[in-house]
């Protein structure tokens, strides 16, 4: 009871900080038709924003949880470089390769370093909004794409070829796939015109991530020693999925690019199918096991999101709880792939993300609805074959340019530490640093006083 | 003198450290350690991942007494960590040839009275 009015007030000022900014806006924007602006739409975008920026930390600590200690940092690393990284790309080349007026491959360079990018509203992309808006708003799932790929490749690839790697794929792999589903400028991007359904970034970010894993781990080889493995700290990964959880309201509400009632049901189809998600891989390990698992309802949650990423804005809730149901039997099966095969997905970025965004895209074709929203589709047969060809673009696409930056990589830069340093850990041989006191051979245990030592 | 070395439940720490407490005394050395005996381990499972710890948590309690204190002191401490069930731990007493008093070079039972 005490902590209604102190909510209430948090909202109301963030809802007047939001509204301070944009009637900034208006006064600096140029020739400004500010009827246009609507300080709703421009609010939810910047909120959604902010709430994008914060997955990428919360895949940090998601990821973070389940390394070993002695690599804990070069894991929150990963993710947090992204956040430098990419924005300087996207500032400066990045948002006109995705977004400008281009081929239907790739955008031209017309938005070259934010030129004309301002704070009017922009009819293609941000009729009601600023500019800018949408070009932060997009940038924002132009970082977490390539730190999600870090998770598979953790624990034994070396920073500097890491950091190489997320300025290359960022523009080579992550913009054209970017230009492809979601421009509209001029000529509109290929799997766009042909009525690819994509609402939030199943194709674009998951799949293109999960799959440009998988490559990487090949290339890499596995880890020199996973004889135990195992999560460092669970609550950590908790607290990641909360917080991805919480972000993915902007991920996949943001998406409508206003503050309707699209942006409702995404948020509402975003938070049923990971909840159905969480709980049918924990009904299915618990079988298959005999225990639920925290790291198991973790896995659901993320799975669910990932899936209903690209459906969020076409299908309704009844779908959502379909989404939910089916993708944890699947990735939970996936990731056992790995095993079988003999490759070394550290974090099952492939099991989750390139398998629940592929599955997620398919999903969209047979749950679809006009009635959800009228420039999407209806489920048909037709759409489902348009949601495959988008999925096999984006699949095929970032497996051969994965490939091709990988390996370059590969024989100039060398793509993993050495064995001493795999073995120390990554915090100590690549930063000079331990995330933990008194940690750095990775013989860290738990204390019979209480605490961790 | 003797060393009492005895291998024990964590959770059993408090016990023994109070039975100690009862027969006046206040010297010993606390370790965590692992280790297997005829307690079974147990099975983990991450993501489908099965890890089996056999080697399970223990703390190991070390006290130095007089010959003729030791077997009292062992026993005390058996009683104190009992549970009754497989893995309670196991106490070795160990000769001990000499003691010194670091502070002031004593030697003897009078460096650990």
């Amino acid at each position: 009871m005490t902590k209604q009015p102190l909510r209430t007030i948090t909202t109301t000022t963030l809802v007047s900080l939001l509204a301070a900014l944009s009637v900034n806006a208006y006064a600096q924007g140029s020739a400004p038709p500010p009827a246009k602006i609507d300080t709703g739409d421009t609010a939810w975008m910047l909120t959604s924003s902010a709430l994008v920026l914060l997955m990428t930390p919360a895949l940090a600590l998601f990821y973070g949880g389940m390394v070993r200690a002695k690599n804990i940092l070069n894991m929150l690393m990963k993710s947090f470089i992204a956040m430098s990284v990419v924005t300087v790309l996207w500032v400066i080349v990045g948002y006109s390769l995705a977004f400008a007026q281009g081929t239907p491959f790739i955008g031209g360079l017309s938005w070259l370093g934010l030129k004309g990018v301002g704070l009017d509203p922009q009819a293609t992309y941000a009729a009601t909004f600023p500019h800018q808006a949408h070009m932060v708003y997009q940038l924002m799932f132009a970082i977490i794409t390539p730190a999600l790929i870090s998770g598979a490749i953790a624990e034994r690839m070396k920073f500097s070829t890491y950091v190489v790697f997320i300025a290359i794929w960022s523009i080579v792999v992550y913009t054209p796939l970017a230009h492809m589903v979601w421009g509209l400028e001029g000529t509109k991007g290929f799997l766009a015109e042909k009525g690819a359904l994509d609402f939030a970034g199943g194709t674009v970010v998951h799949i293109s991530s999960g799959i440009s894993a998988l490559v990487m781990v090949i290339l890499l080889g596995k880890r020199k020693d996973t004889s135990d493995s195992r999560p460092h700290n669970l609550p950590m990964t908790l607290i990641g999925t909360g917080l991805l959880w919480f972000g993915w309201f902007g991920f996949n509400g943001g998406s409508a690019s206003a503050s309707n009632g699209l942006a409702a049901s995404a948020f509402v189809v975003t938070h049923i199918a990971a909840a159905t998600a969480a709980l049918s891989w924990v009904i299915v390990e618990w079988i298959a096991y005999k225990k639920p698992t925290a790291l198991g309802f973790a896995s659901g949650a993320v799975a669910g999101l990932v899936a209903i990423t690209p459906a969020s804005g076409y299908v309704g809730t009844t779908a959502a709880l379909i989404i939910g149901a089916v993708v944890s039997p699947v990735c939970f099966n996936a990731i056992k792939l790995k095993s079988k095969l003999g490759y070394d997905d550290t974090l099952d970025v492939f099991g989750v993300h390139g398998v629940g965004g592929t599955l997620g895209a398919l999903l969209t074709g047979l749950l679809c609805s006009k009635a959800i929203n009228s420039t999407g589709a209806d489920a048909s047969a037709t759409q489902f074959g348009i949601q495959a060809l988008g999925a096999g673009v984006a699949i095929g696409y970032s497996a051969i340019m994965t490939f091709i930056i990988g390996s370059v990589l590969k024989v100039t830069m060398g793509l993993r530490v050495t064995e001493e340093d795999e073995i120390v850990g990554l915090d100590l041989s690549e930063h000079g640093e331990a995330g933990y006191a008194e940690v750095g051979s990775g013989e860290e245990g738990h204390s019979a006083f209480g605490g961790v030592h | 003198m003797i060393k009492v070395e005895a291998l024990i439940r964590p959770q059993k720490l408090e016990d023994v450290k109070s039975a100690l407490a009862d027969l006046g005394i206040k010297g010993m050395t606390v370790t965590e350690v692992r280790g297997a005996g005829k307690q079974k381990g147990y099975t983990q499972h991450y993501r489908g991942a099965e890890y089996t710890v056999n080697l399970l948590q223990k703390v190991k309690v070390e006290i130095v007494v007089k010959d003729e204190d030791a077997h009292a002191l062992a026993k005390a401490i058996a009683e104190a960590a009992r549970t009754g069930e497989v893995g309670d731990g196991k106490i070795f007493l160990i000769p001990v040839a000499e003691v010194i008093r670091i502070r002031t070079g004593e030697e003897g039972d009078i460096a650990i009275s």
